[in-house]
């Protein structure tokens, strides 16, 4: 496996563009969108918080999870399957479950330094406080993570080719993105798009995510959708994955 | 010793029938040729050898294993390369190799094996910049590098230029020459004739014929043809006469006869006692594909 691991991250490093959407982006729209002077001060609509407290580095670290999740691991995958990797792996005493669970560790650690990055550049340039409830934060990015990489893999279960992988994950991507507030935070949405906010895995993922950096608890509604999520994704990806 | 047994193989897809019935026995040591034209049925046979596929019924063995049952032990004593590219774009050539060499518990070296199929210098090459036969080769390498008793190569020539064509067959035969068994799946006649030891015609899923390669082209008739100008007019009765002579045909100036064993020195023994000297000779001897044609009534491509 720790073969595997090394070739995978290598190969991984050989497409560093990848990184210029997972890492270079998201904290690079953190540090700029930040310091527009607006962005620092109290906005009665977020309840007296500065888009900079909780809102701007929650959506940063969750455009780099939805883009490993839903552009960079079904691509790859869909892609070594296109190609016969997977199945040539499965000739040997190896199964190629080893080649996607390399997949699941690399990108899970690249959304890993990203987030770090968001926080710890945040609290150095943008003087956003470190998240106050960091046992919540990191089970939050845990469960959130595994939700949404659950959701990759049915894309990368469905698409015929590694060009489809990439089309219907960005489809998927960009409405999630939305409605997980991206452009209009949670709080200002109108009552129906928040409704379908809270269901969408994305959401919970953001608003848990807020809460924890705000030194709360997550709420136990959106803790039980990503765990759903968890689930039901993650049995039908292990149901419709194939290898060849 | 029978290191591969196949009986009564069969195997559907939900709107064909792959393979009808395939049965065949390979002995350790050779070159064992699957020979067909496309969509005979024969990479299906050698997926269920492999264990990538179970069949719908019959029964297979490799080195005495059920490929289904026992798989994991399968994987160590048979080695695989399969149609068309199956590594990622940017792995190099010494990084696919020692990923594969860890796949196994008893590899061999692959630095050695690198040099054997000649890319040592292309050591730090990515795959998606090696040329259709160094693809086949590192191919070979990956499916040497677990040292298996068996190898399946699957249409390891097709796409290459005859040059790299008759690289990648000295590869073979030096790969047989160091005890693996090989399994050559193949449509082209002319791989078949130079590398196989035995080999088996599959069409439509059935098996045709199985055989060395001079025994399959003597079962189906053998035929020579011989084309030539003679110097005067021949009566082609002289010629028919001749017990190795089956027809006679002219064509203009040209002759054209047909038959079997020492055709030619008969005929031209037979021409130069009535002082005719056959200009412009040709010998044409049969080859699989005619014995595939006069087996099946159709064409190898």
């Amino acid at each position: 496996m720790r073969k595997v691991l090394a070739v995978e991250t290598k190969l991984y490093l050989r497409e560093w563009p990848v990184m210029l959407y997972t890492i270079v982006l998201p904290v690079g729209l953190l540090l700029v969108l930040g310091s527009i002077p607006d962005m620092g001060k109290p906005d009665p609509a977020l309840g007296g918080q500065r888009v900079t407290d909780t809102q701007l580095p929650a959506m940063m670290t969750l455009l780099a999870m939805l883009t490993l999740a839903f552009t960079v691991l079904p691509t790859v995958l869909t892609t070594y399957r296109e190609r016969g990797v997977l199945r040539r792996m499965s000739t040997t005493p190896v199964h190629p479950g080893r080649m996607l669970v390399g997949q699941l560790v690399i990108n899970v650690a690249v959304g890993a330094v990203s987030t770090v990055l968001v926080v710890v550049l945040g609290r150095l340039v943008l003087g956003t406080a470190m998240p106050r409830q960091p046992v919540g934060f990191v089970l939050v990015f845990l469960l959130g993570t595994a939700a949404l990489m659950a959701m990759g893999l049915v894309i990368a279960s469905l698409a015929p080719s590694g060009k489809a992988a990439s089309g219907i994950g960005s489809v998927v991507m960009f409405p999630l993105m939305f409605v997980a507030g991206m452009w209009i935070p949670r709080e200002i949405m109108p009552q129906a798009l928040r409704v379908f906010s809270d269901y969408s895995v994305a959401g919970p993922f953001a608003q848990a995510m807020r809460a924890t950096w705000a030194g709360d608890w997550p709420q136990p509604l959106h803790l039980v959708i990503m765990a759903a999520g968890l689930l039901v994704f993650g049995w039908l990806a292990v149901r419709l994955f194939r290898w060849e | 010793m029978k290191v591969i047994e196949v009986r009564n193989l069969r195997k559907s897809y939900p709107h064909h029938v792959a393979v009808e019935d395939v049965s065949f026995e390979v002995a350790e040591g050779e070159i064992f040729g699957i020979l067909g034209p496309n969509g005979a049925g024969k990479t299906t046979t050698v997926e269920c050898v492999a264990g990538l596929r179970v069949p719908d019924s019959g029964t297979v063995r490799v080195a005495g294993l059920d490929p289904h049952d026992d798989r994991d032990e399968l994987r160590r004593v048979l080695g695989v390369q399969l149609q068309s590219a199956a590594l990622p774009e940017k792995i190099k050539v010494w990084e696919a190799l020692d990923l594969y060499a860890s796949f196994y518990p008893h590899p061999a070296d692959w630095e050695e094996l690198m040099r054997r199929v000649g890319l040592h210098e292309k050591r730090d090459t990515a795959f998606a910049k090696l040329s259709g036969g160094q693809r086949q080769r590192l191919s070979v390498a990956l499916a040497l590098v677990g040292r298996p008793r068996v190898a399946v190569l699957d249409e390891l020539t097709t796409g290459l230029d005859p040059q790299a064509r008759r690289d990648t067959w000295e590869l073979v035969e030096q790969v047989r020459d160091s005890g693996v068994t090989i399994v050559l799946v193949t449509h082209f006649m002319e791989e078949a004739e130079r590398l196989c030891d035995r080999l088996t015609l599959i069409d439509r899923g059935r098996v045709v014929a199985t055989g060395t390669p001079a025994a399959l082209v003597a079962q189906a008739g053998g035929e020579q043809r011989l084309r030539f100008r003679p110097s005067a007019p021949v009566d082609h009765a002289l010629l028919l006469a001749l017990p190795e002579v089956r027809s006679v045909t002219g064509s203009g100036e040209h002759l054209e006869v047909t038959g079997v064993g020492d055709l030619a020195p008969a005929v031209t023994l037979a021409l130069a006692e009535h002082r005719i000297v056959p200009t412009d000779l040709r010998v044409e001897q049969a080859t699989l594909d005619d014995a595939f044609l006069a087996l099946t009534g159709r064409t190898l491509s």
